[in-house]
């Protein structure tokens, strides 16, 4: 496709065709990285999502740099002791800032105009989230994770998920809490991410009704 | 090792109130987040002056 052709006149013949003009169709570069946002977001309540994404950013970064040195070095190194808190406290904040914008969102009503997805998304990544916290604290390779795991390990047998894996499991556990979860996380966060674009940022109810009106503005031209 | 050799942290004060009972450190943590929650509401947002108030979406 040329760069004069606009996304309505390429006719896809291949898939990579097709999901590219889907993709296009979907979510212009505009709607994608837009330079402005509606005047409601001017507001402290709409910073939590993206603090949120901050914390993250740090969990990866910190958790990276544990990962390649080992816990020999986060437990007796000075410099690891530094990075295994910075780790610590950046989940902190993470579910801080999460719940926050949680408690925002909710008393938002945000799943309001076409937003489910978003909404769905973003309970998955909490939950996920937990897990993955769970996980990480049953990797620290002390006497606190040997305790926090032996007492999970009777939680989840109670429900019964013990049969798939066990929390006791440390070789387990590290990947699940290195690869699997992380993986899972970052991909829905994503998601998350580009239905917020889609969809754009959630009105107040109140202004609710102005959103309504430029849709309506929007499928009439 | 300093870390692995370490007992666990020890046992936090909780605020006990018929059934329901809370540790002081968690109680800080909710208090500081609605705090946070009610100030970002009422505080405000730097900027925000001469901006877009359309409510275009884009």
């Amino acid at each position: 496709m040329s760069t004069e052709q606009s996304v309505e006149e390429f006719v896809p013949t291949t898939w990579t065709g097709k999901i590219r003009k889907s993709a296009q169709r979907a979510l212009p570069y505009d709607k994608l990285m837009p330079e402005t946002q509606p005047a409601y977001v001017a507001s402290w309540i709409y910073v939590f999502g993206v603090l949120t994404i901050a914390a993250l950013a740090m969990i990866i970064v910190s958790g990276t740099i544990l990962s390649i040195e080992g816990p020999t070095w986060w437990h007796e190194s000075s410099t690891g002791h530094f990075v295994n808190s910075l780790h610590f406290w950046s989940v902190q904040l993470f579910f801080l800032f999460m719940v926050i914008h949680l408690w925002g969102k909710f008393w938002m009503a945000a799943w309001r105009g076409n937003r489910a997805r978003t909404w769905i998304t973003g309970v998955i990544a909490f939950v996920i989230s937990i897990a993955a916290g769970l996980s990480g604290y049953a990797v620290q390779t002390n006497f606190d994770s040997q305790w926090v795991a032996f007492e999970a390990k009777d939680g989840l047998n109670a429900t019964g998920v013990g049969a798939y894996f066990s929390v006791t499991n440390l070789g387990q556990m590290l990947m699940v809490h290195i690869f699997l979860l992380p993986a899972v996380i970052a991909i829905i966060v994503v998601a998350h991410v580009l239905f917020v674009r889609l969809r754009g940022v959630v009105p107040p109810i109140d202004a609710a009704l102005v959103e309504e009106r430029n849709r309506v503005e929007e499928m009439q031209s | 090792m300093l870390g692995i050799t370490d007992p666990p942290v020890a046992t936090p004060t909780f605020i006990e109130w018929g059934w329901f009972s809370i540790s002081i450190p968690n109680l800080i943590v909710i208090g500081v987040m609605v705090l946070l929650f009610a100030l970002a509401f009422v505080l405000p947002f730097p900027g925000s002056h001469g901006k877009d108030s359309t409510g275009d979406e884009s």
